[in-house]
C-alpha cells in the first residue's frame, strides 16, 4: 500500500514470532484550547501475538480508546512507538478492522452494501462482493436482511453487521472499541458467543476495548488493566486458562473465572472508585 | 401540501381518525368557506353586500373565469412559462448549490474568505435585485430565472454545506479504517450526506424556484401566471387576480406532490421522523 498506511518493512524474518500488535511506551497528550496539554495515556505498553485476544479493561474515559486509535493509525501518538507485525506504523493500519462503539454504518447503504463496500472500494466487482455479502449476512445471522437500512435494523443487528463489514475485508488484526456496550445483556452475550465463533475459525489477533470485567474474562486469552485517567498507565495483565470452545454465559460459572475475576477486581476496584472521589 | 409540523401523539389521533372522515372533513371547510364568500358577496344585508363583489368577485364569477381560461387554451402557454422558469431556476440554483456548498465544506479557508459577503447577499431581499435581472436579462423568461436561481441557491447552499460539515465523524473513521481514499470517500460519504440535506429542503427549494419565477413575472413580462394576476389587476378584474390565484395555488400544490414522491423514492434510508427504533 503505497498511498497512506504505509508500513515501512524493519525485519522480514521471524514473523511467527513477532507480534501481530506492539504498542510499546506510548504516550498521548492532547492540546486543549486553553493553551495546557492533557495527557490521556501514559508510557502504556500492550503486546498482542498472532491469533491472541487480548481485553483492555479500564474505568469510565482512562483512554481505552485512545489506545486503540493509536493502534488503527487514527491517532498519532506524543511518544512510543507502534509495530504492526513488527514493523513501524505510519499512517492508518490497514491491516486492521474497526468496530467502532457508536453506529459507524453507511445510513445511506443498505445492509447488503454496507458489508460489500469494504470489497468494492478494493477493487473486488460488485456482483462478486455482493455475492460474498450476502454469505456474511448468513454467517452473523441475517440472512434476508439485506435489503434493510441501518435505521431498519435493531441495535444487535446493526452490530452484526457492524462485524461482517469490518471481517468480510479479512483484516489480520481486529480492534473492537466497547463494540457491545449499547446492547442490552441478553444480546451482549449472543455476539460475544457469534464473536468468539467468527474468531475462533481464523484467529486474528484482537485487541478488545471494555469497561466490562467479565466479557473481558469470558472473551480473551489476556486481561490488561488500566489506571484511571488522566495519564492511565497500565496496572495488570493476566492470562486468562479457561479452556477452549467457551460460552459466554456457562463460563462464568467456573471456578477459574470467578477466582481470576476476584484477583482481577481487586486491582481494578480501586481504579474505579477514584472516578467517584 | 401536508402539514409537515403535526407532533407524535397527534399524528396518533389522527390514524384513528379514518380516511374517508378526514376527506369528508376536509370538503366541509372549504364547502363552508365558499359559501360564506357567496352568500355575503352577493345577497345585501340592509342595502349592502358585506363584501361587495367589486372587491371580492363572487365564487361563481371565478369559477367561471378559471373555466373560461382552460377552454380558451391560453392558460397552457402562462403554465408552461411559469414552469419552465421554476424549473430553470430550480436546476440552475441547486447545481450551483451543491458546487460552492462542497466547495466551501472541503476547503475551510475559502468559506471563511466568503463568509461575510455570503451572508451580505443573503440578507438582500431578493426582490430588489429583479429590475437589475429585467436590465441585465430583458423581459423573458432569463430575469425571472435569475431571480428564482438567487434564491434557490443559497438554500441549497446552505443545506449542502451543512450536510458535508456535519456528517459523523465515526462514520469518517469507518470510511477511512475500510481504506477509502479521497475520492471513494467523496462518492460514498460525503456526495450522499450532502444530497440528503439537498433532499431534505427540495419542498423549500422548488417552493422558492416558483415563487422568483412568480414575482419575477409580475414586475415585468409578457407570459406567466404572474403576468395574468398583473394583467388582471392592472384593470380592476378581481375576478381574474382570484383565478389566477387559483390556478396557481393548484400549480405548486402539484409540484408538492411531485417533490413528495421524489422524495421518498431517493430518501428511502432515512428514518421517518415519528419512528424510533433501539
Amino acid at each position: 500500500m503505497p498511498v497512506r498506511g504505509a508500513i515501512t518493512t524493519n525485519t522480514a524474518a521471524g514473523e511467527a514470532a513477532t507480534p501481530s500488535v506492539a504498542l510499546r511506551n506510548v504516550t498521548v497528550a492532547f492540546r486543549l484550547a486553553g493553551g495546557a496539554t492533557y495527557t490521556a495515556v501514559q508510557n502504556a505498553s500492550i503486546v498482542a501475538g498472532p491469533g491472541e485476544f487480548v481485553a483492555i479493561v479500564g474505568p469510565t474515559g482512562c483512554g481505552k480508546s485512545t489506545l486503540l486509535n493509536v493502534a488503527a493509525g487514527l491517532l498519532t501518538p506524543s511518544s512510543g512507538r507502534v509495530e504492526i507485525f513488527g514493523s513501524a506504523l505510519t499512517g492508518l493500519n490497514h491491516t486492521a478492522g474497526y468496530l467502532f462503539q457508536s453506529d459507524a454504518l453507511f445510513p445511506w447503504k443498505t445492509a447488503i452494501e454496507n458489508i460489500a463496500i469494504g470489497l468494492e472500494i478494493a477493487g473486488t466487482p460488485v456482483s462478486d462482493a455482493r455475492t460474498r455479502a450476502e454469505q456474511w449476512m448468513e454467517r452473523v445471522g441475517l440472512a434476508g436482511f439485506g435489503a434493510r437500512y441501518p435505521h431498519m435494523l435493531s441495535g444487535g443487528q446493526r452490530k452484526r453487521v457492524g462485524l461482517a463489514q469490518v471481517l468480510i475485508r479479512d483484516p489480520r488484526i481486529l480492534l473492537m472499541d466497547e463494540p457491545f456496550g449499547p446492547l442490552d445483556a441478553q444480546t451482549r452475550q449472543i455476539m460475544g458467543n457469534l464473536l468468539l465463533d467468527l474468531w475462533s475459525a481464523d484467529r486474528k489477533a484482537v485487541l478488545f476495548v471494555t469497561h466490562d470485567l467479565e466479557e473481558a474474562i469470558a472473551l480473551a486469552d489476556r486481561v490488561v488493566i488500566m489506571s484511571a485517567g488522566p495519564a492511565a498507565r497500565i496496572i495488570g495483565d493476566w492470562a486468562v486458562a479457561l479452556p477452549r470452545p467457551r460460552d459466554i454465559a456457562e463460563v462464568r460459572h467456573e471456578k477459574g473465572f470467578q477466582d481470576l475475576h476476584r484477583e482481577i477486581w481487586a486491582v481494578l476496584k480501586t481504579e474505579v472508585l477514584k472516578g467517584y472521589t | 401540501m401536508s402539514l409537515r409540523f403535526i407532533r407524535a401523539t397527534e399524528m396518533r389521533e389522527l390514524r384513528a381518525m379514518s380516511r374517508t372522515h378526514l376527506l369528508v372533513l376536509q370538503a366541509i371547510v372549504a364547502v363552508i368557506a365558499i359559501g360564506l364568500w357567496h352568500v355575503l358577496s352577493t345577497d345585501a344585508y340592509f342595502g349592502v353586500a358585506l363584501l361587495p363583489p367589486f372587491f371580492f368577485s363572487t365564487p361563481g364569477d371565478v369559477a367561471a373565469r378559471v373555466v373560461r381560461l382552460f377552454a380558451g387554451g391560453t392558460i397552457w402557454r402562462h403554465l408552461w412559462v411559469t414552469l419552465s422558469e421554476s424549473m430553470l431556476a430550480f436546476a440552475i440554483g441547486s447545481i450551483g448549490g451543491v458546487m460552492i456548498g462542497f466547495w466551501f465544506a472541503r476547503k475551510p479557508a475559502v468559506a471563511a474568505v466568503f463568509d461575510p459577503y455570503v451572508k451580505m447577499v443573503n440578507a438582500l431581499p431578493r426582490v430588489v435585485l429583479a429590475p437589475i435581472f429585467t436590465l441585465w436579462f430583458g423581459l423573458g423568461i432569463w430575469s425571472k430565472v435569475a431571480l428564482g436561481v438567487t434564491l434557490v441557491f443559497f438554500i441549497v447552499f446552505f443545506n449542502v454545506y451543512q450536510g458535508v460539515k456535519e456528517v459523523s465523524p465515526t462514520v469518517l473513521a469507518n470510511a477511512r479504517m475500510l481504506a477509502m481514499n479521497d475520492r471513494q470517500l467523496m462518492r460514498h460519504v460525503y456526495w450522499p450526506a450532502a444530497l440528503s440535506w439537498m433532499f431534505s429542503s427540495l419542498h423549500t427549494s422548488v417552493g422558492f424556484a416558483v415563487v422568483g419565477a412568480v414575482v419575477g413575472e409580475y414586475l415585468g413580462s409578457a407570459a406567466g401566471l404572474g403576468y395574468l394576476i398583473q394583467q388582471a389587476e392592472g384593470i380592476f378584474d378581481v375576478a381574474g387576480v382570484f383565478a389566477g390565484m387559483f390556478i396557481l395555488a393548484v400549480f405548486v400544490i402539484a409540484i408538492d406532490g411531485l417533490v413528495t414522491l421524489v422524495e421518498r423514492r431517493l430518501l428511502a434510508w432515512r428514518p421517518a421522523v415519528a419512528e424510533t427504533r433501539g
